[in-house]
């Protein structure tokens, strides 16, 4: 009972060996520092992969684990992403007005320069002034300390609010939808302060780096991913291993038998609510560096139901179920919508993939929703043999209670 | 002696209709207690009330030697304070093991922060094994829960409530569904248990509630009808009447 | 008069047996003043006709009518060889000429002999202005109407005093009362003073748009520097600069125009300035390199100035300071301060009268909202209320519902009958869409809230998917029958479209279905048990597969019609499910889960709080959404089950 953290979780230790060996690869097989054989692209979407991996990661923990299915994570991914975005626009926006004045018959003063890049950032949405929200954004470390602390607050406020008045279930779920729509709604307005449905751009360029290709910048990104999503599934199969992830897996069952345990609930669903609001915006804040652009659309409340799917399809109350889902399905995604799946004649129509991935895909999950709730994942537990028993929601009342599960059942 | 938990003139009404009315009821702080009472005689209200799910309409609820009133408190806190509570049907978590299950229930700082940077001493994991082979269950310590009995989930969850170590136990039913001799071994724990503690125990089996040899208290209609000995309730007229006129 | 006709007739008969007979009239009045304004008249200008029509106009001769129409409508001729004015005609053999005092033909002659007057469009306006005041006289009273209608919209001084006079022969009583207002609404502009002010004080209250547009041109300032006020100026208030009325820069160009002062250069100008100045390197002592400060710059700056070369300028030198203790008064053009007066408060009892309508307006917007979201959210209730089962998918068969409609008028063209096919329709569409999704998926997974919620989100993707591959993705529309157009007007600011009253109609139709199914039938009776108690239910021969089947066919099928209805008043579009899901989420929570009126209560309330939000910040809708949104997180704060909650043990967990 007393083994090393690792030894009581070998899955870890496969996991961390097989991301390892798969980043190793893609470097290996990369346009930037190998043989040339994975394109430049295609190094980006995987690095985003493995930042919607983390994200999975921190939608499993709250949602399998714990028990609250947060229709809301991918706004606190979509904040971080904003946050980093802040940074990296106003930096490199910095660097080419200081450049083109740089020409100019008067060295130009500090104001000059920030009305510039005013002009230069908030043009589209008709104003040249710097709302109050980008106070920070000439700093990169103030502005990474935002990445982590305006999701995690928002978090804590909401997830305070709605644990406090014990919203639970379903109503949870429809309430950080409903947050979730509320701040894509909000950042959709021009005055928002965040260029309204224009968002930020030209994120992939990194400030002073304008000389190095986009083929190493990708593998930075990638690796910096990678090791994101090493540290967060140590960190969050750390939090589950003990006795907190007890706790936590005990409130997703029965919330109030853990209650009267004497465990504060609602402290402990805040917790973990806020901890993976963190998680994912620091997934983030590494996604849409390599996206290039993050604007509202991309917090719309649907976004943060596929993360749901994701993890749902991968198996979820297990973290690598969670990354397997993520990757999966977002990788096909990204295969079928991209146009690159040949369509399918059938002789009378011909199915095109782009019109029809979505209703393979919803119609999919509620077959895995349906007849394999354990998803992707249950697969692994098949191979090893393992069966649960089947004994929840079956009732063995007072009145059976004596027998056996099995006994009753013959 | 002092009473551990004295409860008087509390009422309570859900849509107008009366669950508790004007109850009064005290125990002591090593004291085994029997409730009985026909169905909607408001048993499991009363436990509901005193665990903090169930605000009442008025009324007080104070706790041990200081009389700290529990009426305020969530129902974490009060647990905290002490206060163990069994659920009629056998409520452990059946995803984890055995073990797992005790040691959650261990009595250790319950802060999220504690919880997580826990790590079992040598000493918790003995006492783990101590109260399993008290329940019966040594040998399932690495089992899932889920896989266990009807009964020895009862057992379990009476585990559970020990390791706790709360000062007041309250037991819903404990002996439903259980074969005589999983009654019998269940009458021994609660016994057992009520030298060093206060415990309620609800039942509806005259059987079980003459083999705890203790106080019993009959509730009707959410107030008390008669306290004694079971012979003396037994002989009351209108426990008699409430149970066999009307029942 | 009547002699002469009389003989004017016989000599017209005369004529018409001879040919190019002289039985004209060439010394009738009118012939006479047309010839005095001969030359204006054929010219044909529009600057300088003027003088002619208004003779015409105010001549009172009864044939003046008569000469302008004709002339609007090109018939009016002049004889190149007497000169004579003549109307012309179609006839046989040539052009009929009739006499324009008489209106007898007389003869018919070859088109070549007379001229034609071409009056251009805007002489023909001018002619048509000063018609207006005999339409006013005409018989038949749609041609005064006209006549008054002409006036509504390009009203001239002259209107009035031919509108006073039209008055007391008026018999319509309806024209009259229109009459006799635009003769108050003309004398605010015309009148004489004394007058002026009763009029305008006799529109109290009036809420049309045309009393505030009368007004408001009465109340137009100018401001002014307040030493160069004339000493009887009609002063509306003093002013400071910086307010939206007057800025600094213009407070400055008034100042400056006053005392003729020199505009500061700005600090774009003195960078001109510096650049242009710059000197080996540096400007005016200052190395280029070291001008990346205000001070610098400043400084460099003012040592040019000294040296003459650029205008003098300190730092201290600004706007703010030349306009230190400079006094500013708005004055109002109308001269008259009686007639100010008058108006402003005038002008003042109509807005509070105008505010109480605008909140009456609103209340019918907020309830039409309302009846939206309810209609919308009914549905849901039913199913979340009554199984537990959240419908993600619900939003989707809304749009079902749209598109089935859509369908049904492609089919059927006449809209009416499309929409009495469609109404069923869209009920049995939808209504077999969640029997089928009740039977395949939702039956397997009660009892697991939140995997239903996941399963019936991944048939939403689905759904949706599919209609925009069968529709495309553009908007389709949803026509409404003709009688359906149009808007229910109380006034000028209070109006309702019929397209809303009729879904506030449906609305409340479907809350008395839905009462009269729950209360009064078998069906509603076994909802309601196995609501409350499924096993005891299903102990009593109630078959609780079969009751949520049909509860789930209800809920699906109200939500059908309701696609229906959204569809007529928006767009139909694959997504438009998706639009109104989360409101109908939050109707349902915040109503509380289980009542209907929990669900009236709900949509009233979201609605009135929406349009209330809206009303305080109407540039943004987008805002009054988030706002209302964070409103709702709050409130549940509050109520977590809802305004009509279930209390004690029956809520459960």
């Amino acid at each position: 009972m007393t083994k090393s953290f690792l030894a009581r979780n070998p899955s870890v230790l496969a996991f961390l060996l097989c991301l390892a060996l798969f980043t190793l690869g893609v470097t290996v097989l990369s346009e930037g520092l190998g043989l040339n054989l994975v394109s430049t692209s295609f190094v980006k979407t995987l690095g985003k992969t493995l930042c919607l991996c983390l994200a999975a990661i921190a939608m499993d923990l709250v949602w399998g684990y714990c028990g609250i299915l947060s229709l809301g994570h991918f706004a606190f991914f979509g904040l971080g992403g904003y946050a980093i975005g802040m940074w990296l626009m106003y930096e490199r926006t910095r660097l080419i007005v200081v450049d083109s004045l740089a020409n100019a018959p008067l060295p130009p003063t500090e104001q000059e320069i920030a009305d510039a890049i005013g002009t230069q950032i908030f043009g589209v949405v008709g104003s040249a002034e710097f709302p109050p929200v980008w106070a920070f954004a000439h700093s990169l470390p103030l502005q990474l300390v935002m990445v982590v602390l305006v999701p995690g607050v928002l978090a804590l406020v909401f997830g305070w609010l709605a644990f406090r008045s014990r919203v639970t279930g379903v109503y949870l779920s429809i309430l950080t939808q409903a947050m979730t729509l509320a701040l894509s709604l909000y950042l959709f307005q021009n005055d928002s302060g965040l260029r309204g449905n224009n968002g930020l751009s030209g994120l992939q360029n990194l400030p002073g780096l304008a000389d190095t290709p986009q083929s190493l910048v990708s593998l930075w990104f990638f690796w910096a991913s990678a090791l994101a999503l090493a540290l967060g599934y140590l960190l969050a199969a750390w939090v589950v291993s003990g006795k907190l992830g007890s706790v936590i897996r005990g409130i997703r069952d029965d919330e109030a038998r853990v209650r009267f345990l004497g465990y504060p609930v609602e402290t402990f669903k805040l917790f973990v609510f806020t901890l993976t609001a963190i998680i994912a915006a620091i997934a983030g804040a590494l996604y849409y560096p390599q996206a290039g652009i993050i604007n509202p659309a991309e917090i719309a409340p649907i976004a943060s139901i596929y993360l749901a799917v994701w993890v749902a399809i991968g198996g979820r109350g297990r973290l690598y179920g969670a990354v397997i889902g993520a990757a999966f399905v977002s990788l096909l995604s990204t295969f079928f919508t991209g146009g690159q799946a040949p369509d399918l004649n059938l002789g009378v129509y011909t199915v095109k993939w782009v019109d029809w991935w979505l209703v393979l895909l919803g119609l999919s999950f509620v077959l895995v929703t349906l007849f394999a709730p354990k998803g992707i994942g249950g697969l692994f537990d098949l191979a090893a043999g393992i069966r649960s028993p089947n004994r929840r929601g079956a009732d063995l009342g007072p009145d059976q209670g004596s027998f056996r599960e099995k006994e009753a059942e013959t | 002696m002092t009473q551990l938990l004295e409860v008087s003139g509390v009422s309570v009404s859900f849509d107008g209709f009366k669950a508790i009315n004007n109850l009064s009821f005290s125990i002591g702080p090593a004291e085994l207690r029997a409730i009985i009472g026909p169905n909607g005689a408001g048993k499991t209200t009363f436990m509901d009330i005193v665990t903090g799910k169930t605000r009442p309409d008025e009324g007080s609820v104070l706790w041990g030697e200081e009389h700290v009133s529990l009426l305020g408190l969530s129902e974490n806190r009060i647990a905290q304070a002490g206060v163990g509570r069994k659920f009629q049907r056998p409520t452990v978590f059946e995803d984890q093991s055995v073990f797992d299950n005790l040691m959650m229930a261990l009595k250790k700082p319950r802060g999220p922060l504690a919880t997580l940077l826990f790590r079992p001493s040598e000493a918790d994991v003995a006492r783990v094994g101590e109260l399993a082979r008290e329940i019966g269950l040594a040998d399932a310590l690495t089992r899932k829960s889920g896989e266990l009995s009807h009964g020895q989930k009862q057992w379990l969850e009476i585990g559970m409530l020990l390791a706790q170590e709360p000062r007041l136990l309250l037991v819903d039913e404990p002996a439903a569904g259980m074969t005589l001799a999983e009654r019998e071994h269940t009458t021994d724990i609660l016994v057992e248990a009520a030298k060093t503690r206060a415990v309620v125990v609800v039942e509806h089996d005259m059987e079980f509630v003459r083999r705890l040899n203790c106080k019993v208290t009959v509730l009707h209609e959410g107030s008390v009808l008669a306290e004694g000995s079971l012979d003396h309730v037994t002989a009351n007229k209108d426990v008699i009447d409430v149970y066999l006129g009307r029942g | 008069m009547i002699p002469f006709r009389a003989l004017a007739l016989v000599c017209c008969l005369i004529a018409g047996l001879a040919p190019a007979a002289r039985a004209q009239s060439p010394d009738s009045p009118i012939q006479q003043l047309l010839q005095e304004h001969r030359a204006v008249i054929l010219k044909s200008s529009r600057t300088s006709i003027g003088p002619a029509i208004d003779a015409l106009a105010t001549s009172g001769l009864p044939e003046a009518r008569a000469v302008l129409n004709q002339w609007q409508d090109k018939n009016l001729w002049v004889r190149k060889s007497d000169g004579l004015f003549v109307f012309g005609q179609k006839a046989d053999g040539g052009l009929g000429l009739v006499d324009i005092t008489t209106g007898e033909r007389f003869a018919v002659e070859d088109p070549k002999t007379l001229d034609q007057l071409k009056p251009n469009s805007g002489i023909r306006g001018l002619i048509g202005a000063a018609l207006v005041q005999f339409q006013l006289t005409d018989p038949d009273p749609r041609k005064r109407a006209e006549g008054l209608r002409a006036i509504e919209r390009r009203p001239k001084d002259s209107h009035l005093e031919a509108l006073r006079k039209s008055i007391p022969s008026e018999t319509d009583p309806g024209l009259l009362a229109r009459k006799e207002r635009l003769e108050r609404l003309l004398t605010i502009q015309y009148g004489a003073p004394a007058d002026r002010v009763a009029a305008i004080e006799s529109f109290r209250g009036s809420l049309s748009v045309d009393v505030r547009a009368a007004l408001n041109p009465l109340l137009a300032t100018r401001v002014v520097l307040a030493e160069d006020a004339p000493a009887n100026a009609n002063v509306a208030r003093p002013v400071v600069p910086g307010s939206p009325e007057l800025s600094r820069d213009q407070a400055f160009d008034l100042l400056a125009e006053a005392r003729g002062l020199a505009r500061p250069p700005d600090a774009a100008a003195r960078k001109e300035a510096m650049i242009a100045h710059i000197d080996n390197g540096a400007v005016g002592g200052v190395p280029v390199a070291a001008l990346d400060t205000d001070a610098a710059r400043d400084r460099a700056y003012t040592a040019l100035a000294e040296a003459g070369l650029v205008p003098a300028w300190s730092p201290a030198d600004t706007i703010d300071t030349a306009l230190d203790g400079a006094e500013f008064l708005a004055l109002y053009r109308e001269p008259d301060p009686a007639v100010t007066a008058a108006a402003e408060e005038t002008l003042k009892s109509i807005e509070t009268k105008l505010a109480l309508n605008q909140g009456l307006d609103l209340t019918l917007d907020a309830l039409s909202l309302a009846s939206i979201y309810f209609l919308a959210a009914i549905g849901l209730a039913i199913t979340f209320g009554v199984m537990g089962v959240i419908n993600m998918a619900h939003g989707e068969f809304i749009m079902m519902g749209a598109y089935t409609g859509y369908v049904v008028q492609q089919v059927i063209p006449d809209y009416t009958l499309s929409l009495i096919v469609a109404l069923p329709l869209a009920f049995c569409v939808t209504a077999a869409a969640g029997i089928a999704m009740e039977r395949l998926v939702i039956r397997h997974l009660y009892h697991r809230p939140l995997e239903t919620l996941l399963a019936t989100f991944g048939i939403s993707i689905a759904l949706q998917q599919l209609a925009k591959t069968i529709f495309g993705t553009q908007a389709r529309p949803l026509t409404s029958p003709g009688w359906l157009d149009g808007a229910f007007t109380l006034n000028d600011v209070v109006s309702i479209s019929y397209i809303r009253i009729a879904i506030f109609v449906l609305a409340l139709l479907f809350l008395a279905l839905f009462l009269f199914i729950m209360k009064k039938t078998r069906l509603g009776l076994e909802v309601r048990a196995v609501t409350q108690n499924p096993r005891m239910a299903a102990s009593m021969g109630i078959n609780p597969g079969r009751i949520n089947m049909l509860t789930f066919a209800l809920g699906s099928g109200i939500a059908g019609i309701a696609g229906v209805a959204i569809g007529l008043y928006a767009k139909v579009t694959s997504e438009m499910g998706a639009d109104y899901i989360v409101q109908s989420f939050m109707t349902v929570v915040v109503g509380g889960v289980g009542n209907i009126w929990g669900t009236l209560i709900g949509a009233t309330g979201i609605g009135f709080l929406q349009k209330g939000i809206e009303f305080l910040n109407p540039s943004n809708t987008l805002a009054a959404q988030t706002y209302m949104i964070v409103f709702i997180i709050i409130f549940i704060q509050f109520r977590p089950r809802g305004i009509i909650a279930l209390r004690g043990r029956a809520a459960g967990d």
